[in-house]
């Protein structure tokens, strides 16, 4: 039976990505006979006069063919005599790179093209550093266009010394230049007749043939747990896909992040009994004796996997809104959803040098350097050494959008923010926010109602708050009242008389603060209270390494 | 591992993954071949447990009798929740695929999986499509995310990177996931003959009583079929592609009686598989991306 070959198309605007894998679908006879009409009518209407317009196969949303370009990856499944292919079409604009970088995420090869009146480009730049920042270790760079040139061979080697650069500058693994012509079908599934000078494969055939294992060896074995399944008192098992490594009926596994070890009793691969598990199928797994084993464990033998609760990991932000030091996400890294804080942006990469900028926010589409710390001990390792677990992604914890997708490069077994005890600073750092509490006086003219709106304001903008007023209750009792819902991690807005005021800011207390400033109103309210709770790096620093 | 092992195990991962971290999922099951390879999937997923999920079935009162038989016989013999919804507003109405065409779909379909995901409070859906079957389904992600009213947002869809799927969701908002998405029509029926799975036996040739309309042969399955002036069903030897209601279901005719031999014509085929699907050819090109914005699944 045939292997898969999963691989992007990438590059900048217009250097004919779409077209060249509607050209391989087309010459492929990989087409039925509706599509092929139904292009062939298409592109009567379209850019290309009347010839067919092969990137219509792809750009498939109504507004992409309106615009002509390609806003989200396409995916498209063919199969030669000698392999089948996942291909996904990324866009080229700098506005959608995020959809090219899901594009890359599962991708094993990556086909980048360089337009051959151009040559190497800013985009093209980017895209091979996202390629290789997401783990591809392949790469074809398709000179495209050569018909545009007239086939000319200085242009091709002119061209392929900018791409030796890049592959230096990179540190690509593998790297082929193949020149072509999308539109007229050079080198894409046939040779061309028009650049004898050319003694290599086409694009195709080197698809074919070219073998992506040899580089995936991680060391020993790792399954991260997905489920436990119990569908009654006799049955516990763990469910998971194997990541690397294999494993036999008898062997000695250790549970992470606590460690305990059990032998392997039973292996199921989907419905079926097995005496031994392989890298990449799906398992239950059932152990000789009773361990703490849930969603999030890692079952690993020989692997040298660790537990961590801070890495240090490239980011690429996907998100309109910006990073921030301090900023509180949930981390999903392996089975494991978690909160996380970035605790520092170290720099940011420049898509073009590869130089080192300093910076306190991080826009779309930009690669950064971040140390993020975990709210718990949880397996990971760099994602040079075991993928898996050196892959994460950041979910934003009020719009639940994925803000960023990262790999590690380091871990962290320092501290972290976690403890033994969950203490304040533990609870303060999992909500995202500094405990405080903020006194607003009735004599300053404050009443309930404007607090009231205030509150659901920075409920809607992530903060964790609880509004209280004065009232009745004593003095000591409030102060405890208070004291408790800070040790929450909450933070507090208390409506009070001058005295009350007085009295629970009386002590030298740094996390109660009078409201003072002259401006009432609802938006320098919610202002001020965001900017006194808020998580900056240099208390959380503070927090989690003094 | 063969391309089908990477398959499989792609798609039990994304079932495991939605049983772990959604709050209460549901497998749509359409009775169709698709769904006969998802519903044995979730059976491997998590055996030896029965799949932590109930199944639903929107009827639409027009599918074929065999399709109902099967569904039924099946959920008896796989001892699996089988839910099924009709939207009893669009019968009281007499909706019907002969008086209103696009608007029937919508009703009896797309308004009737809307009512039901709404009324049982389900957050994820399970779905069997494929990114081959059409250019928009080629760009939307594993884990799709619709609106409080069920729509899709082509342009804005969240980033799906590596397996790291994000299945957060606000009250009201729901997911649909399609563990399918990336097999291809011959990747189902090569799983389909490696796992020796049932299907509905329309898929297969038989003598069938049916009518030729618009180039397409329609199966006259009840006596409700509406026959047009000069219209006379006759007996031939044909089978489906995909299934549906069957008044809008195409037929054509084949000697392929067995698996093997439905595999052999597949591989030959020279049409693309929703050709005979009545609907995608209602309204010209983007139809299928405007159906899915309003919450077609």
């Amino acid at each position: 039976m045939k292997d898969l070959l999963r691989f992007i198309t990438c590059g900048s605007v217009d250097d004919g990505k779409s077209t060249l894998i509607g050209h391989i679908l087309y010459s492929s006879k990989l087409l039925y006979a509706d599509q092929e009409k139904a292009l062939a009518l298409e592109s009567k209407v379209g850019s290309r006069g009347g010839k067919l317009d092969y990137s219509l196969l792809l750009d498939g949303l109504t507004e992409e063919r309106e615009q002509g370009i390609t806003i989200d990856a396409a995916y498209r499944y063919f199969t030669t005599d000698l392999r089948s292919f996942i291909v996904a079409d990324t866009p080229g604009h700098e506005e959608y790179t995020r959809n090219m970088a899901v594009g890359a995420s599962n991708a094993e090869l990556a086909v980048i093209l360089v337009d051959a009146q151009q040559g190497v480009l800013l985009q093209t730049k980017r895209h091979a550093r996202i390629c290789a920042i997401m783990g591809i270790k392949y790469f074809v760079f398709a000179v495209n266009k050569m018909d545009l040139v007239n086939y000319d061979e200085e242009v091709f080697i002119h061209i392929t010394e900018g791409i030796n650069a890049l592959q230096r500058e990179l540190n690509l693994h593998n790297v082929k230049v193949i020149p072509v012509s999308a539109t007229e079908g050079d080198n894409v599934a046939q040779k061309s007749p028009n650049m004898n000078w050319y003694h290599g494969e086409t694009l195709l055939s080197y698809l074919e043939n070219i073998d992506v294992r040899d580089y995936a060896e991680e060391k020993g074995f790792y399954l991260p747990v997905q489920r436990v399944c119990r569908p009654d008192h006799s049955f516990r098992g763990f469910q998971g896909q194997a990541e690397c490594g294999q494993i036999s009926i008898g062997d000695e596994v250790t549970a992470l992040p606590k460690g305990e070890k059990a032998h392997i009793r039973n292996i199921f691969i989907g419905d079926r009994e097995a005496q031994t598990l392989s890298a990449g199928q799906a398992a239950t797994l059932q152990l000789d004796r009773e361990i703490d084993v849930s969603r999030g464990s890692v079952l690993e033998k020989d692997s040298g996997l660790k537990a961590a609760n801070s890495v240090t990991a490239t980011l690429i932000w996907l998100d309109d809104t910006p990073l921030n030091n301090g900023g509180s996400f949930f981390v999903k890294l392996g089975t494991n959803l978690i909160p996380g804080i970035v605790v520092k942006i170290l720099h940011k990469t420049d898509i073009n040098t590869g130089g080192h900028i300093n910076a306190d926010t991080v826009e779309k589409n930009e690669i950064a350097l971040c140390r993020i710390s975990f709210t718990d001990r949880i397996t990971a390792d760099r994602f040079s050494r075991h993928k898996t677990m050196g892959e994460l992604i950041l979910i934003d914890r009020v719009t639940f959008m994925t803000s960023a997708c990262g790999v590690i490069e380091r871990c962290g077994h320092d501290e972290g923010l976690s403890e033994n005890r969950i203490t304040e600073k533990t609870r303060s750092a999992a909500m995202g926010q500094r405990a405080v509490t903020v006194i607003f006086r009735r004599e300053d003219g404050f009443t309930l109602s404007q607090l009231e709106k205030a509150e659901k304001r920075l409920i809607l903008g992530g903060r964790h708050t609880y509004l209280l007023e004065a009232g009745t209750i004593q003095q000591e009792t409030l102060r405890e009242i208070i004291a408790h819902l800070n040790r929450a991690g909450l933070v507090v807005l208390l409506l009070a008389g001058n005295d009350g005021a007085r009295s629970q800011a009386s002590d030298n207390d740094t996390r109660t603060i009078i409201y003072s400033k002259k401006k009432k109103d609802e938006e320098s309210i919610v202002d001020f209270v965001k900017n006194v709770s808020s998580y900056d790096y240099d208390i959380s620093e503070k927090a989690l390494y003094i | 591992m063969t391309h089908l092992d990477t398959l499989e195990a792609e798609a039990i991962y994304i079932m495991r993954e939605v049983a772990a971290e959604c709050e209460r999922p549901v497998m749509l099951y359409s009775i169709g071949k698709d769904s006969s390879v998802m519903l044995h999937l979730a059976l491997k997923a998590f055996y030896p447990e029965k799949p932590p999920f109930p199944f639903m079935h929107i009827d639409t009162t027009w599918k074929f009798r065999e399709m109902i038989q099967f569904r039924d016989k099946t959920a008896r013999e796989k001892g699996i929740e089988m839910l099924v919804y009709t939207n009893e507003d669009g019968v009281r109405q007499g909706i019907n695929p002969f008086d209103h065409g696009s608007s029937y779909t919508d009703i009896m379909k797309t308004q009737a999986l809307k009512q039901a995901l709404s009324r049982y409070g389900f957050t994820a859906a399970f779905g069997g499509g494929r990114r081959d079957e059409e250019k928009s389904r080629a760009k939307e992600r594993i884990f799709s995310f619709r609106n409080e009213s069920h729509g899709w947002d082509p342009k804005n869809q969240r980033p799906e990177m590596w397996k790291l799927y994000n299945t957060r969701i606000h009250k009201g908002e729901s997911i649909r996931v399609f563990p399918l998405s990336n097999w291809t029509e011959k990747d189902i029926w090569q799983y389909i003959r490696q796992e020796d799975i049932e299907i509905v036996p329309l898929y297969f040739a038989a003598e069938r009583p049916c009518v030729e309309r618009d180039g397409q042969l329609i199966m006259t399955d009840d006596d409700r079929m509406r026959l047009l002036p000069g219209e006379k069903p006759e007996i031939r030897k044909i089978r489906f592609r995909t299934l549906g209601c069957y008044p809008l279901t195409g037929g054509f005719e084949s000697d392929a009686e067995t698996i093997d031999d439905v595999i052999a014509e597949t591989l030959s085929a020279v049409e693309s598989e929703r050709t005979t699907r009545v609907i995608d050819s209602d309204s010209g090109e983007g139809s299928m991306e405007r159906r899915k914005k309003e919450g077609y699944f």
